[in-house]
């Protein structure tokens, strides 16, 4: 790959609405993902290889928990830094950043909220170093959209629970020391269990040939009667609310780093397009070329405000979770159209590692599906307005 | 140990450069600020010496609130302290001024700057600062060693280098090779929280005269079109070379 010039836009001087320290936060994991990713991330995408030896990076950097107070080893910094950093680690890669977010916010985020005190000080040191790597176990071969029909589920034995059931399209798996399961207890009702790798009967195979986020390792869980110790089970949450939690921060920080991913490809193809010359001039100074960078920045721009908003009423413990759905489904959305159309403006070039925007195309396809798919954000916030769910 | 880094507050090297005020000014507006870089290496290299032998590393700039970001990075990359003395820095002898009478009132053992700042590209001040306070002073250096309060340094020089040995309290300008690009540190989340408590202190500027005043700016000229000649078109050249590019 060639050397990473990226600058972001700031079409709306947004940087305006940010503090110092938010500044500093995103400068900071720029800069490390200009040094620890973009040099190697291509050539682990075109071999289909998690770079394993990110993870201590990303624990130094800071990009695991980083909203989780400092006694338990995060950083306690505000929903907006976190978001900012999703952003600048998707710019690199969606699959480095779903790292992060599925340590941060599905692994860290439900043992603070719902675990007690010995269970945060047991796990989230260790997460938070990178010492642990973890994943979230929710969507199941036949529960997707529907994760309330999940059938993975756990016996009350005296002394242990047994748990038995699979989960699947679950990322860090092959690598996870350990995984925060949801299952449902003998009365039907869905729990949090931390499963560790080493439990006798559970197994994480990884899931091959994908041809998205291929840079980022993902498998299933299967619990063939693990024998689960008591004292791993969340104690102070449960139902289906608790995972749509954890969702909604994940969802959060997506919403960000959507823009990233936008912003790199829009990034790209301007340069290009400014420096390709076809027909004795550049390619940018065509109407056509011009339509696509124009419409790029006025929708990255939109996405902008919107997050910076949700992140504002996020701080302020304000923001619900519909409204959530609609900055992950519109950012994903845009970030894909954006990548999409940015590969067309390079031409032939577009297709070739040379270049950061097919990557980002593919792994946005996992993106625009995963964490609650495209079409079932819509009908949250049809929901929403109506009063009348749409999907049961 | 006490260390004192003094740290410029710099465009970013990528930063398109413009004029203000009749080309009297620069013009800030769009421009990033980073650290400078000479600076940053002689941060780190404050850290290591700092983490190897212990003692304490305070960064210090001549600059109005609008540097601040930039202490508060120095910060969160590990100094203990920062010190903002608050005026314009108007030319290299008022900087000068204003970091030795820091000096003199705090007592550091060591001062590093950079051998030079990237924006105005002066290369005065460290000279001026050890002069003021009447030390020995070393730049641009790529190496400094220190063994209790003898210090070894190196220093680049035509076709070689030169190795000089000096008792503490020393000023140096230092350059990449006090530490490697590799070296430098990007701040972490944690410390950019520590960096919210740490201590950045203001105080007032003392009094010095301006001795220079940069009277107007103005950049390169505009790199011409390439002309192309044929290659059995001598002549040609040669007429070019002589009359247009003026260099035969």
């Amino acid at each position: 790959m060639a050397t990473d010039l990226f600058q972001s836009p700031d079409y709306y001087q947004l940087d305006e609405l940010l503090s110092e320290e938010h500044l500093l936060v995103r400068e900071a994991t720029r800069d490390w993902v200009k040094k620890e990713v973009t040099p190697i991330i291509e050539d682990y995408a075109q071999r289909a290889e998690f770079p394993k030896h990110i993870v201590n990076g990303l624990a130094e950097v800071g990009a695991f928990g980083p909203y989780i107070p400092q006694e338990y080893g995060g950083a306690g910094l505000d929903q907006i830094s976190y978001g900012l950093m999703m952003q600048e680690i998707e710019r690199g890669d969606s699959g480095v950043r779903s790292t992060c977010s599925v340590q941060s916010s599905l692994v860290m985020y439900p043992i603070y909220k719902y675990g007690n005190e010995e269970q945060r000080k047991k796990y989230l040191p260790k997460l938070a170093s990178g010492e642990f790597l973890g994943c979230f176990g929710l969507t199941e071969p036949d529960h997707g959209s529907n994760p309330g029909g999940m059938i993975t589920n756990f016996k009350d034995k005296g002394d242990h629970y047994l748990l038995n059931g699979a989960k699947m399209w679950i990322s860090n798996a092959p690598f996870a020391d350990i995984a925060v399961v949801w299952a449902k207890d003998e009365t039907g009702r869905i729990h949090g269990l931390i499963v560790e790798r080493g439990m006798e009967g559970f197994t994480t195979p990884e899931t091959h040939n994908k041809w998205s986020l291929r840079a980022s390792a993902t498998g299933e869980l299967v619990f063939d009667n693990v024998k689960v110790p008591k004292e791993n089970l969340l104690p102070n949450k449960s139902g289906l609310g608790a995972p749509l939690g954890c969702l909604d921060s994940a969802r959060f920080g997506i919403a960000w780093g959507a823009i990233g991913a936008a912003m790199d490809c829009y990034d790209t193809a301007l340069r290009y397009a400014k420096e390709r010359i076809q027909f004795e001039k550049p390619i940018a100074s065509f109407q056509l070329q011009q339509k696509k960078l124009a419409e790029m920045i006025t929708e990255i721009t939109k996405a902008q405000l919107l997050t910076w908003r949700l992140g504002v009423l996020r701080n302020e413990d304000k923001a619900t979770s519909a409204q959530i759905s609609m900055a992950k489904r519109n950012n994903v959305d845009m970030a894909l159209k954006i990548a999409r159309e940015a590969r067309q403006m390079l031409g032939g070039m577009g297709i070739s590692g040379e270049y950061s925007i097919m990557r980002h195309m593919m792994n946005l396809e996992s993106v625009v599906t995963y964490e609650g798919t495209h079409d079932i954000h819509l009908l949250i916030t049809g929901m929403d307005v109506t009063g009348i769910p749409a999907f049961k | 140990m006490k260390i004192l880094v003094c740290i410029s507050h710099v465009p970013d090297t990528t930063s398109k450069i413009n004029f203000a005020d009749n080309n009297t000014a620069f013009d800030t507006a769009g421009v990033q600020f980073v650290i400078n870089p000479y600076d940053e290496f002689g941060l780190t290299r404050a850290l290591w010496i700092k983490e190897k032998q212990g003692g304490t590393v305070t960064v210090a700039n001549v600059g109005t609130n609008v540097t601040d970001p930039t202490l508060r990075k120095a910060l969160a990359i590990g100094a203990d302290d920062a010190i903002r003395i608050d005026a314009e820095p108007t030319d290299a002898f008022f900087v000068a001024k204003q970091i030795a009478a820091l000096v003199e009132e705090n007592g550091y053992d060591l001062v590093i700057c950079g051998q030079e700042s990237i924006d105005y590209n002066g290369g005065q001040v460290p000279g001026l600062v050890a002069a003021l306070l009447n030390w020995p002073f070393a730049s641009p250096c790529t190496g400094l060693e220190l063994d209790g309060t003898n210090a070894t340094i190196t220093r680049e020089i035509d076709g070689g280098k030169e190795i000089s040995k000096a008792t503490l309290p020393i000023v140096i300008g230092g350059k990449k090779g006090l530490v490697e690009e590799k070296d430098l540190r990007i701040p972490n989340m944690r410390g950019i929280m520590t960096a919210r408590t740490k201590p950045l202190l203001v105080r007032p500027a003392v009094d010095a005269e301006k001795r220079t005043t940069a009277v107007e700016y103005s950049k390169p000229e505009p790199k011409a079109a390439v002309k192309l000649i044929d290659k059995d078109n001598v002549e040609e050249l040669v007429k070019l070379l002589h009359e247009e590019a003026k260099v035969i």
